[in-house]
């Protein structure tokens, strides 16, 4: 549901309909709107029998890179010689997404469930939580909920009863957004600086410590009981457009609209629809100027182009964009873009891990040309070295950090190249601080 | 043979080790693929990006050391699309880098300027913004680390943790602000720390002995063998105007990897003694007189020949195999033992190459000294000095030796002449191991070959040189032969 507002009719509330409801966050209120019974469906399954059912699902990953879950679950190997591991990817760091706080916020109860059931299937004896140091009060929830489960027999050595050990850890992000990033997160949990690693290996033949890993955004994971629960020919049938797009999708909306929130809808939902008729449009008589369907790291896109657009993995590649992790970010026409795309930059810069070349010096330098031009010294050749540095940022360095800001960037001055124009011409200046 | 993958780099067909990857393998086609944070003795990290080649078929850039080969891989290294993500990378490489090359001391062995010369740009689009600026810093007590000229290719960093075992290296701060630091209230002093200099590939991590002594161009590089203990690591001795001013390792898989230890890498000042024998000296008179080889030879001959038996050897463990060879032939005539003594110090392994330690026993050739018949019973033999007929020392520092009887003829080799060699019938000057070419036999039994470096002081010959000729005239005298 749109939380914090009252759901729209057109939504379809799956992962989000206890949003809200502090009832659902307990144990016994979970129980009553009808919690774990997944749980102990696929327990009764066997593991291929789960691993099959979410990959027919066709659900495909929440966090921004769209990968078919199941599938990722079935490249983990099928003889446990060492111990497997499952972590839960909470760090949410994207800017202008906020969809997995809320379901940690509310139905923490959901998200281990769907841990478990991906720990079962996966062979997992121990499942992460690394959650974004920043959200308190989902820590305080979900661990509330963890101890809950573990003195309910849900976690542990035998969870219900049936033979089977699923421990849950949760570990704090330290303020890094590129420990979002799934190799990142694991030298993170084992305490080492959170870079990225290089692959292969792939985490599901040496993750954690060296052994097969799976990482799984809280969205993804959160779906599953519902996979499990109700079958993966009902989760597909759910999608309004693409087969390769499945099931429902949260957008947390933010930026210049009225109703800023999280809104779940079916995979090939209309943006327009989504703007302005959950969302309440642009408020203040303003029009749209753009928006990033999929959180920072996607292209900007037009008014034009989001008219048009529909929320799958298909339909935002089809308007220009991403559908990234589903963090809308909407700008109107009063806004500056090449303000936001420096700030956007100077995030970047901040969070580059410094590993790769590209990324620690790419993003610095693009950063400073951005405020250059901000204090109107700009000079029009310095659009050309931006979209250079963009070519020397993309594809070639160890994780997408890099990739991201120059998307965001590049596709910026592609749509929007009259705007910085303007600045260069004029001579004016911002603060840029 | 199926572990075996053939593949093409560079349109050179190649046929390596399963596993291998991508730069290794071009490197055994004879194609250097530029790289800075990969290094054949460290873990892969991938992070420098420089070494980014084409593989027909894939969507992306590769870099070649993060790559496992796969047969029928085609890559180039050459291709357009190749060179240019190396050159984007040397331009951020030199964004922030001070380009101080004329005070640099890496400059002329810098792999920055070497790609850069070979295919970087040839000139910056980052006019415009001051350059970052950290002060040097003093990591150890012989490395600094310049932060400035710093490309952060982590290889120091993962020397100290994954070699050294000591992780007191790590990249601190992010983005464009990060830099190697260390941690607090360490010393980067590790007895092996020294090879972090020579890891970098850029001018970051300084040598203090060697800061500002020399431009990489003008010193001369010779294959030598490490003095410092019974390890025998392959080293290099470099060397500008006769003086040896650096030491650092050389390849060699067998013995030290790519590694020395500090010891071996700064015991070299002695080399570069002032205080050298310069002629053959015999004593007449009281004194000790310059004379030329032919006469010192002959008189050393004379003496030899009037000694009464048993000889008394006293040699260096640091002398060439050679050298304690003659030496042994020469004690035999006169049925004579010899003995030798070493220094002995901390044994301190390196952590992250089994086998690779800086030895106890602080000589090169104890192993060769024992082949040579030379005992260990040092003591005992010193305290029978008076009943010896004849004394032969070979370049012994005779440090805490009395100075034989008056009446012991006293015949010394050697390349300094302590106190109590003043009263020696002969002395001959001998080179030192920078100074010839000779072998020497580790604690692992291999015996391996040093050249010669410098040139000698004044007269001075190698031991094993003087001590054939003092035999040859021997056998000349008496009709002997040998």
């Amino acid at each position: 549901m749109g939380f914090p507002h009252p759901s729209h009719p057109r939504e379809t509330v799956l992962l989000s309909r206890h949003f809200g409801d502090a009832e659902a966050r307990s144990y016994a209120g979970w129980m009553q709107r009808g919690g774990y019974q997944a749980l102990e469906k696929a327990l009764g399954m066997g593991r291929e029998q789960v691993i099959d059912e979410v990959k027919t699902s066709g659900v495909r990953g929440r966090g921004g890179a769209g990968f078919p879950a199941g599938v990722k679950w079935s490249f983990m190997p099928k003889e446990r010689t060492k111990p497997h591991y499952l972590c839960c990817n909470a760090d949410e760091g994207e800017p202008g997404t906020f969809k997995d706080r809320e379901l940690m916020r509310w139905t923490p109860h959901a998200v281990l469930e769907g841990c478990a059931i991906a720990a079962y299937a996966i062979q997992a004896e121990h499942v992460y939580v690394y959650i974004r140091g920043e959200f308190t009060e989902a820590i305080r929830v979900m661990q509330a909920a963890i101890d809950e489960a573990y003195a309910k027999g849900i976690l542990g050595q035998n969870v219900l009863g049936r033979g089977v050990r699923i421990e849950m850890t949760i570990h704090r992000g330290a303020g890094a957004y590129i420990c979002g990033e799934e190799t990142a997160l694991m030298n993170s949990i084992e305490g080492k600086r959170g870079n990225p690693r290089i692959k292969p290996p792939f985490p599901a033949a040496a993750g954690l410590w060296g052994c097969p890993t799976t990482v799984n955004n809280v969205e993804t994971l959160a779906a599953v009981p519902h996979i499990i629960e109700k079958g993966a020919a009902w989760y597909k049938g759910l999608s309004l457009s693409n087969p390769k797009s499945t099931g429902t999708k949260l957008f947390s909306i933010c930026g210049n609209v009225a109703k800023p929130g999280n809104y779940e809808v079916t995979m090939g939902f209309p943006l327009r629809d989504l703007l302005y008729e959950m969302a309440g449009g642009i408020p203040g008589g303003r029009k749209l100027k753009a928006v990033q369907p999929g959180g920072c790291s996607v292209p900007f896109i037009t008014a034009e182009e989001a008219a048009g657009a529909l929320l799958d993995y298909e339909g935002c590649v089809a308007a220009g964009t991403q559908l990234g992790s589903g963090g809308m970010i909407v700008y109107d026409d009063a806004c500056d873009i090449v303000y936001q795309v420096m700030r956007l930059a100077r995030f970047y810069a901040h969070e580059s891990c410094a590993q790769c070349t590209q990324c620690r010096e790419g993003t610095a330098w693009t950063t400073k040309i951005l405020q250059k031009i901000l204090r109107g010294e700009g000079r029009m050749e310095d659009l050309d070295v931006l979209v250079d540095l963009g070519e020397q940022m993309t594809g070639k360095t160890i994780c997408v950090l890099s990739d991201s800001c120059a998307v965001a960037v590049v596709s910026a001055i592609q749509k929007f190249r009259p705007d910085f124009e303007a600045y260069i011409r004029s001579g004016r200046a911002v603060a840029t601080a | 043979m199926s572990d075996l993958v053939r593949l093409t780099i560079e349109g050179r067909e190649v046929e390596v080790p399963k596993g291998t990857n991508l730069l290794e393998a071009a490197k055994l086609a004879g194609i250097l693929v530029p790289h800075y944070c990969y290094h054949p003795s460290l873990p892969v990290a991938g992070v420098c990006r420089m070494c980014l080649v084409e593989v027909e078929g894939w969507p992306k850039l590769a870099a070649a050391c993060a790559t496992p080969v796969a047969a029928g891989m085609v890559a180039t290294v050459s291709s357009p699309m190749a060179k240019q993500g190396r050159q984007g990378v040397l331009e951020f490489l030199l964004i922030n880098h001070p380009l101080d090359c004329p005070i640099c001391d890496q400059a002329g062995e810098c792999e920055l300027q070497d790609y850069v010369f070979q295919e970087g740009r040839s000139g910056t689009r980052y006019t415009e913004y001051a350059k970052r600026f950290h002060p040097v810093e003093e990591f150890g007590p012989d490395v600094l680390y310049v932060s400035n000229r710093c490309i952060l290719c982590t290889r120091c960093v993962r020397f100290m943790d994954h070699v050294a075992g000591e992780a007191v290296l790590n990249v601190s701060e992010r983005g464009d602000r990060a830099h190697v630091g260390i941690d607090g209230g360490q010393l980067l002093d590790h007895a092996w720390a020294g090879n972090v200099v020579d890891l970098c590939p850029v001018g970051s991590l300084l040598s203090k002995d060697f800061l500002h002594k020399a431009r990489a161009w003008d010193l001369d590089k010779t294959a030598s063998v490490c003095t410092g203990c019974t390890q025998g690591c392959s080293v290099a001795l470099e060397t500008r105007e006769n003086t040896v001013v650096r030491v650092r390792p050389r390849p060699n898989a067998e013995v030290n990897r790519h590694f020395i230890c500090d010891h071996g890498r700064l015991t070299y000042h002695w080399m570069n003694r002032s205080d050298r024998i310069e002629a053959p000296l015999v004593q007449e008179a009281g004194r000790l007189v310059p004379v030329d080889w032919e006469k010192a030879i002959a008189r050393a001959a004379d003496v030899l020949r009037s000694a009464k038996a048993p000889w008394l050897g006293l040699a260096s463990a640091g002398a060439s195999c050679e050298a304690l060879d003659a030496a042994a032939v020469v004690l035999k005539l006169g049925g004579g033992t010899g003995v030798f003594r070493v220094r002995e110090g901390d044994e301190v392994p390196l952590h992250g190459v089994p086998g690779l330690a800086l030895r106890r026993e602080r000589a090169p050739n104890v192993r060769g000294a024992e082949a040579a018949g030379f005992g260990r019973d040092w003591s005992g033999a010193v305290a029978n000095l008076r009943s010896a007929g004849l004394v032969l020392v070979l370049d012994e520092s005779l440090d805490g030796v009395e100075a034989p009887p008056a009446g012991v003829p006293f015949v010394y080799v050697g390349t300094v002449l302590p106190e109590v060699a003043r009263g020696a019938t002969v002395v001959l000057p001998c080179a030192n191991a920078a100074e010839e070419e000779g072998t020497f036999v580790n604690a692992n039994g291999l015996r391996q070959a040093y050249l010669q470096a410098k040139t000698p002081p004044g007269m001075a010959r190698p031991a094993a040189w003087i001590l054939g000729a003092v035999r040859s005239a021997l056998g000349a005298a008496t009709g002997a032969t040998v």
